[in-house]
């Protein structure tokens, strides 16, 4: 057992942090949001370029640093402090993860193409009707000779505004919500009878619907087994709340420290109102909510390379903890800062806004509970 | 990052693991199962296997007895122990005044004392609490006057009142906090003793908690007569003992193992009894939740506990991050408890006694849980209560 970072990691760590305290502040971030293209295409391309950090989760064979899950962990916290919204979560963990795992014709060049900040993924995988329901999927992708005609509606895609490239999840046979027949395509966002309607997220992010029709694919498109990617799927989004859960723990420490900060600052009835008991054992509960959901993260970043059911085991309970974690220290952080909690000026609620999607990100915390149930009472469920 | 153990570990599970197995008495095992009251030769005949073994005190250092093990050794350990059912060695002497005495003792009071609480041939108990101090143990007031005696020799004569002094009808020696100088500030003025329960003037009387066991006494202290070369560090200086003291305490008492062990018996338990709707009660969807929501917990506080032995390895001793395991710790264990009793639904009732293991009424995991569950209370109120562990992680952590 082993709970140390490597020199590497650390390294990897300071980099992030670093430029983002140069050059990702709470003001620099809101201008770029309220204005085109809602995003920062540059800080993109100093992720790629000036710091190499896009291939730190890639094998060096196709010239990345080597890294794997660990990295994206360390990663994801760093932007999670931040709130950086460019899209690190889509394209090297989901987007890389399905070309790693799903290795279709031509993933090499793709992950290439990532590295240098060229490639950009998003993950359409959720529908109007589906919930969290991975399997239930009224998009299909119909045989056409040795491709495919893809047909659909893809809800709030996040990231797709920004992205080249789609990850599309859909029916290649079985019924609606049918754990057969499901399989996965990568879609160039540019191909014909693709169309979106771009939107901003609460949280400052980006997203889109994504309607598909009749985009005609070629079999090479195909990431996986036809009709066999269900457990494929199931990985990756492992991965992604793996991930999403290091993001979480950045965004809470900065909830828990900022609370702390201004309640030392803060005066009513002539002193601090630290000085308050009942608001210092708040503040300690959130510290340990944090601090829970730190061993969480790592928990459930280690278990990623277990078998399939530990792992979704691991990243469910992982994502209750978080889920649980974001309501408690996001609503009592903004309870602490009183009225100045509710304005818009101040980050504090800028960070409580993406704690509180995060809650629903890739499934409630209801929804994992519920899975980790299952999963813990095996066949007997 | 990596969960993995080494073939080093594995081997090392198997020896203790086998150890176990061959060496635990099978009497103390009878009377566990049977939900007899241990007395002080059962808890002590363990504790002399463990020592002679080598195994009674892990964390000691090496020269004094410890294993010098590494933290997943102890993991593995306490995993084991837990996974037996074994009962832990009592951590008054072992884990926690054994600390105080290696870092503060004497040369002289180091081996005087260490070999004894090493080896179980000496029982030791904890006078800290008093009627007046609970939470704010500064104000302590059994007060020791320095005299010199008649054989020339100084000694402090020592007079006042304990409280909770948990297994002190068992005690060999006690460890005391006295106030030495009523005149200073109240942290400033306390002193370490070291006392002889059969010293004159010291009587012990027993508290009946609300289960109905015996556990806790009051301890009375009536011009007793104390050494001075039985004082540990500077008289007035007791205090830094006690805060060392009370880290440790803190730092082993998430009990982690034993919790997941409950934790499987919760859910064997909840397999075999029914709920309403005639399914097996795992089943039920509240129950489950609770039982679900609960494993996260108690996942999430293993981490934690890993990484803070993990830092500890690296060279932090227990800090006053150990707070928080003694917060979830004990909420966890108290939920167990609960949750238990939950299900042994009307068995939870009966109150049968010692004997009621072989009186035939109700299952026989239902026994004792309702006290359990009222003994359980008591976690969340020693070792500094979870009110007072959040003022700690306030003021050490948060600097509010």
């Amino acid at each position: 057992m082993d709970f140390s970072f490597t020199e590497e990691q650390s390294m990897l760590r300071d980099t992030v942090a670093s430029y983002l305290a140069d050059n990702y502040g709470f003001d620099q971030r809101r201008a770029a949001l309220g204005r085109e293209p809602h995003w920062r295409p540059e800080v993109w391309s100093a992720f790629a370029d000036e710091l190499g950090i896009l291939g730190a989760a890639f094998p060096e064979a196709l010239g990345g640093l080597g890294g794997g899950y660990t990295e994206n962990m360390v990663v994801m916290e760093e932007l999670g402090k931040a709130l950086v919204v460019e899209p690190y979560l889509g394209t090297v963990v989901i987007g890389g993860g399905f070309l790693k795992h799903g290795a279709p014709a031509g993933a090499d060049e793709l992950i290439g193409q990532i590295i240098a900040g060229k490639a950009i993924f998003a993950f359409a995988y959720a529908e109007p009707q589906g919930r969290y329901n991975l399997r239930d999927l009224k998009t299909t992708a119909r045989k056409d000779g040795a491709g495919y005609v893809l047909n659909g509606h893809k809800a709030v895609v996040v990231g797709a505004p920004y992205a080249t490239h789609l990850v599309v999840t859909a029916r290649t046979g079985g019924g609606q919500r049918d754990a057969g027949g499901i399989s996965v395509f990568i879609v160039p966002k540019s191909a014909k009878g693709v169309t979106t309607r771009d939107y901003p997220t609460v949280d400052g992010f980006r997203a889109s619907e994504v309607y598909f029709e009749n985009v005609v694919l070629g079999a090479e498109a195909r990431i996986g087994g036809e009709g066999e990617a269900l457990p494929l799927v199931e990985k990756v989004m492992d991965e992604a709340i793996a991930a999403t859960c290091a993001e979480a723990c950045g965004v809470l420490r900065r909830l828990q420290e900022g609370t702390v900060e201004y309640t030392k600052q803060r005066k009513q009835f002539g002193v601090p109102i630290s000085s308050f008991q009942v608001l210092q054992h708040r503040m300690v509960d959130m510290f340990i909510q944090l601090e829970q959901s730190i061993s969480m993260t790592y928990m459930a970043t280690i278990r990623l390379s277990d078998s399939d059911a530990e792992r979704a085991k691991a990243a469910s309970a992982a994502k209750v903890q978080i889920g649980k974690a974001c309501k408690f220290v996001g609503q009592n952080a903004i309870q602490l800062h009183g009225g100045m909690g509710m304005t818009d000026e101040m980050a504090i609620g800028h960070y409580f806004k993406r704690a509180t999607m995060i809650e629903g990100l890739f499934g409630s915390t209801d929804h994992h509970l519920a899975r980790y149930e299952a999963l813990s009472l095996g066949a007997a469920a | 990052m990596n969960l993995d153990f080494s073939p080093e570990d594995n081997a090392f599970r198997q020896e203790v693991r086998t150890f176990i197995a061959e060496n635990y008495p099978k009497a103390l095992r009878e009377k566990q199962e049977r939900g007899e009251t241990l007395g002080k030769e059962d808890y002590l005949s363990w504790h002399r296997i463990l020592a002679k073994k080598g195994w009674a005190v892990p964390s000691w250092p090496v020269e004094l007895g410890g294993t010098g093990w590494t933290p997943t050794q102890k993991y593995i350990w306490s995993e084991e122990q837990a996974r037996a059912d074994t009962i832990g060695v009592l951590p008054f002497g072992a884990s926690m005044l054994a600390p105080v005495l290696y870092t503060f003792g004497t040369e002289e009071q180091k081996q005087k004392f260490l070999p004894g609480i090493r080896d179980g041939q000496v029982w030791w108990c904890q006078g800290y609490s008093e009627p007046g101090s609970g939470s704010d143990l500064a104000s302590l007031k059994t007060r020791a006057e320095r005299v010199t005696g008649d054989d020339g020799k100084e000694y402090y004569i020592v007079n006042g009142q304990k409280t909770w002094t948990t297994l002190g009808q068992h005690a060999d020696w006690g460890f005391f906090l006295v106030r030495t100088d009523p005149d200073a500030k109240p942290q400033a003025g306390i002193s370490f003793l070291l006392i002889d329960m059969k010293s004159p003037g010291i009587s012990v009387r027993r508290i009946t908690t609300l289960e109905g066991g015996h556990e806790v006494n009051d301890v009375f202290l009536d011009n007793v007569k104390v050494p001075v070369e039985n004082r540990v560090f500077h008289e007035n200086q007791g205090w830094t003992c006690a805060k060392a003291l009370l880290a440790h305490e803190r730092s082993g008492i998430a009990g982690v193992a034993r919790s997941k062990r409950g934790l499987e018996r919760l859910r064997q338990m909840a397999s075999t009894e029914l709920s309403d709707a005639g399914g097996a009660l795992i089943q039920d969807a509240f129950f489950r939740r609770k039982v679900a929501e609960l494993e996260i917990d108690l996942t999430a506080l293993e981490f934690t506990e890993l990484r803070t032995l993990a830092g500890e390895s690296s060279g932090k001793g227990p800090g006053p991050e150990s707070s928080i395991l003694k917060i979830k710790g004990t909420e966890i264990q108290q939920r167990l408890q609960e949750l238990a009793l939950e299900a042994a639904g009307h068995y939870g009732a009966p109150f049968l006694g010692e004997a009621g293991h072989n009186s035939g009424i109700g299952p026989q995991h239902s026994l004792d849980l309702a006290g359990d569950y009222f003994n359980g209370r008591k976690t969340s109120i020693y070792g500094g209560s979870n009110e007072i562990q959040r003022n700690i992680i306030s003021k050490m952590v948060l600097g509010l």
